[in-house]
């Protein structure tokens, strides 16, 4: 009789390109097979259920511009995430960083009294520097003080958070707003143009897919982007090579927070046209464009991809929710099921389990 | 099969491979009962492999232990302590957060259903502790302990789990002079109530002072095994190092060149704060490889730290043809023209996840022609790395190979393309053969002498005395962060050096 002796885990060879693509789309399949499990429990048919969300997020015009208007945010922040995460800076906080966009970018609109011509510069300036401002604040943390980044960055966002909550209620509580928890309204010089027919604010489409691509040239081609991929992959050689471990993670998290900042300044000036509640200007972007970072494997060119696959999940949130009557929050449950296997498939492609037997 | 009475522990044809290397070569070990007893042999010979083999840590590949007459397989620590041997190792294995009591009892089923019995796991260490002079407080948490206390805990837990034969790897590493005083009062206490110790070390004097036998490796055989009584230090030091004809490597002699390095009065503290460098000087000429011997742990790794901008200097200088070098950046030193392969290589001299013409990069990326403005020449990366890959013959399947599917040699061949290219004036060698099979190791000395012949200075450190002898033109011997003198190489008597390595300073010892 045989017996199991033991087993070990091993690390196997690097994984081929397409095994890469393989298992990522395998772990998104999963996250489907077990949500369709929620769905049953909904009492709704899974196969129609993803019917509808194809349906919805790509198959009419509206859900089609609906699925780009989601995917512009998770873009941008998606985008300097790949950057954080390739110097591994751990920016949990590109939610904390949009949201501090959005502030300078509504601070700008309602009281800088610039000239029409400036204010959407202005306000793409400012938003960039307050979010990357609000990542330095972590990255000087840990540099100085070696504080954990997950931690910091995670905490900064409750405070982003409730600093929109107190202007909205407090000092910029707009006057026209009858009682309600908003700014005043951005004057029309302050918003952004839309591609017409459709919701789609497509300045700052284009300034994050010409980040995107300037992100891939920076992390491939320059000097820079080599000493930010030895910091992450190997900090003792950086040091060694007299890499500065201090600049680079300032470096990434200047890039990382400004550019999250950005999207916070695409959504004020294109989506709301004022600063209000940050659950309403947000709706968890900076969170889920940590996924859509990992999903694209730290590849800034390959964010452009995912940023639309989320963009689909999330129109598809608003599909089931008005179709079905389902709460939009099944779409938080199943962008952490993508995670968690897109998580396990790593252990997976990265180490195989062997045997080995004996005989009795 | 018999075994002379009294023996615990008989270890017979030991082998166990690596890959790339046997670290143990047919090992035959014979343990008595009530004995204290030294594994003696510098970093590299197989001390720790061995015991780890007995620990249950590895498998060997063949040959067979013998406990109490009879034959058994180890296939875990649990399996060695149920044979009652544990195991102290270099570096601890306790967690931090939990109190010592805690620590103890982890992973024993003792106590009643789910809960622990802590009271009763108290009394018991207070007793183990009086009885063998292990002071600890058993209600502390273990980040709260002093090093000397944390091995306390450790020797604690071995003995709570009724450890007849205890391992010690290196345990005076990390020890104060006088915790070393009290482990090894402890350790005889140990011995004189019939337990086994076996201690694993490359000081020659702890052997002298603690041991009842000692047993020499070297690079995976047993050389002897003496009582300590009928031995002494510069014939142990001897059996450490060797005793066969040293294979010298043909040099060609030349006129000394200009001074290039000039080392005075260096001071420098380890990483846990103690005195690491207590007055180094010496200098270095151009063309000249300077060999720093000793055995490993008395400054040689802070003194390349310091020379490379690694670790601060607290007092002193090091002067690069007369320009100060003491406690720069490591960049600015590299770009003043000082190469350095360090000590490890995967750790510190590679990325492993980035290509082969990347890190070929690593040293030179910041200037033309690798680097224009913002960005990096892909063209002449390409190019550089075409011209290492041939002219230091690195088996790589293409330039965008990971570094990490190398082979050691090649890895190590790589570090040194990069390290020597743009001709540096002062080269900073840590180890550079350690780890590497013949051909590569001869390829690396074959290296560092035609640097030599190109007229840089070499400072050399290394674990292998025979590779100090056959590479250096002279040899400096370090012993607790000072200079007990230098010799030439050309007809150093190894008996001498041996005497400098355990701490005898040079007679009309000038440097």
């Amino acid at each position: 009789m045989k017996g199991l002796d033991s087993f070990r885990v091993e690390r196997r060879p690097d994984p081929s390109g397409g095994v890469v693509v393989l298992v990522s789309l395998l772990a998104i399949v999963a996250a489907l097979a077990v949500a369709a499990g929620l769905f049953k429990a909904y009492g709704v048919s899974p196969v129609r259920a993803y019917q509808l969300i194809v349906h919805g997020a790509l198959g009419t015009p509206l859900g089609l511009t609906e699925t780009v208007r989601r995917a512009i945010p998770l873009l941008l922040c998606g985008v300097g995430l790949t950057i954080a995460f390739r110097a591994v800076f751990w920016n949990i906080g590109a939610e904390g960083q949009l949201l501090l966009g959005a502030i300078a970018a509504a601070g700008v609109a309602l009281f800088s009294g610039l000239p029409d011509s400036l204010l959407i510069p202005a306000m793409f300036l400012a938003g960039f520097l307050a979010g990357a401002a609000w990542g330095l604040v972590p990255a000087i943390l840990k540099a100085k003080l070696g504080l954990n980044d997950v931690i910091t960055t995670l905490m900064m966002n409750y405070v982003a958070m409730y600093l929109v909550e107190w202007l909205i209620h407090g000092p910029w509580k707009g006057t026209q707003m009858r009682g309600f928890a908003y700014t005043d309204k951005f004057p029309d010089a302050a918003r952004l143009p839309l591609i017409p027919l459709t919701r789609i604010h497509w300045p700052t489409l284009a300034i994050g897919l010409a980040l995107a691509l300037l992100a891939y040239i920076l992390v491939t081609r320059t000097r820079q982007g080599f000493e930010i991929r030895v910091v992450g992959e190997n900090s003792e050689a950086a040091r060694f090579a007299g890499i500065s471990h201090v600049k680079t993670i300032l470096l990434v998290m200047l890039i990382s927070g400004g550019l999250a900042g950005l999207a916070g300044v695409g959504e004020v000036a294109g989506v709301h046209g004022m600063l209000r509640s940050s659950a309403q200007i947000s709706m968890g972007y900076g969170y889920t464009a940590i996924i859509v970072a990992w999903l694209a494997r730290r590849n800034p060119l390959a964010v452009i991809l995912t940023s639309l696959l989320f963009g689909v999940i999330m129109a598809g949130g608003d599909v089931i929710k008005s179709s079905l009557g389902l709460p939009f929050q099944l779409i938080n449950v199943f962008n952490g099921l993508i995670l968690f296997f897109l998580i396990g498939s790593e252990m997976l492609m990265r180490y195989r389990v062997s045997f080995s037997w004996r005989r009795r | 099969m018999s075994t002379a009475p009294g023996s615990v522990i008989v270890l017979r044809g030991i082998v166990k491979r690596f890959p790339g290397v046997v670290a143990n070569d047919g090992i035959d070990l014979e343990i008595r009962r009530g004995e204290i007893h030294c594994l003696l042999g510098e970093n590299g010979a197989g001390k720790t492999t061995l015991m780890r083999i007995l620990y249950g840590l590895y498998q060997p590949d063949a040959g067979e232990i013998i406990l109490d007459g009879r034959r058994v397989r180890i296939s875990s620590p649990r399996a060695a302590l149920a044979h009652r041997i544990g195991m102290v190792h270099q570096h601890f294995r306790l967690v931090p957060t939990l109190s010592v009591e805690e620590n103890i009892v982890l992973g024993l089923d003792e106590g009643t259903g789910p809960f622990l019995n802590l009271p009763r796991t108290r009394q018991k260490v207070a007793q183990l502790a009086a009885e063998y002079g292990l002071a600890v407080d058993s209600k502390a948490k273990v980040w709260q302990l002093s090093v000397g206390q944390q091995q306390r805990v450790e020797i604690l837990k071995a003995l709570y789990r009724d450890a007849q034969v205890l391992i010690m790897d290196e345990p005076t590493s990390v020890l104060t002079p006088q915790e070393v005083d009290q482990l090894f009062s402890t350790l005889r206490n140990l011995v004189d109530d019939g337990l086994t110790v076996v201690f694993i070390t490359h000081k020659l004097d702890e052997v002298m002072r603690v041991s009842d036998r000692v047993t020499v490796l070297r690079q995976g055989r047993v050389v002897a095994t003496l009582p300590t009584s009928a031995t002494d230090k510069a014939a142990l030091a001897r059996l450490m190092v060797g005793r066969e004809v040293v294979f010298r490597l043909e040099k060609a002699r030349h006129a000394q060149g200009k001074r290039v390095l000039d080392v005075l009065d260096l001071h420098a503290l380890n990483d846990r704060g103690l005195p690491a460098l207590r007055g180094v000087s010496f200098s270095l000429g151009a063309g000249e490889i300077l060999g720093i011997a000793g055995v490993s742990g008395n400054g040689q790794r802070e003194l390349v730290e310091v020379l490379t901008g690694l670790r601060r200097a607290t007092r002193g200088k090091a002067l690069l043809e007369r320009m100060e070098i003491t406690n720069r950046s490591p960049r600015e030193i590299a770009e003043a023209g000082v190469a350095h392969i360090p000590e490890e290589r995967i750790r510190m001299g590679i990325v492993p996840n980035l290509s082969v013409r990347e890190n070929l990069l690593l040293k030179g990326y910041r200037h033309p022609p690798f680097s224009r403005w913002f960005f990096l020449n892909a063209h002449a990366a390409a190019e550089n790395a075409r011209r290492a890959i041939a002219l230091y013959q690195i088996a790589t399947p293409s330039d965008s190979t990971p570094v990490k599917l190398l082979s050691g040699g090649n890895i190590q061949r790589l570090v040194l393309a990069r390290e020597f290219s743009g001709d540096p004036r002062l080269i900073v060698a840590a180890h550079p053969t350690y780890g590497l099979d013949v051909g590569a190791t001869e390829q690396v000395r074959q290296l560092l002498l035609k640097e030599r012949g190109r007229g840089a200075a070499i400072l050399l450190t290394s674990e292998d005395l025979e590779e100090i002898l056959a590479v250096s033109d002279r040899i400096l011997v370090m012993f607790s962060g000072e200079v007990m003198g230098t010799l030439e190489a050309e007809g150093a008597d190894l008996g001498e050096i041996g005497l400098l390595m355990a701490g005898t300073r040079q007679k009309g010892g000038a440097v």
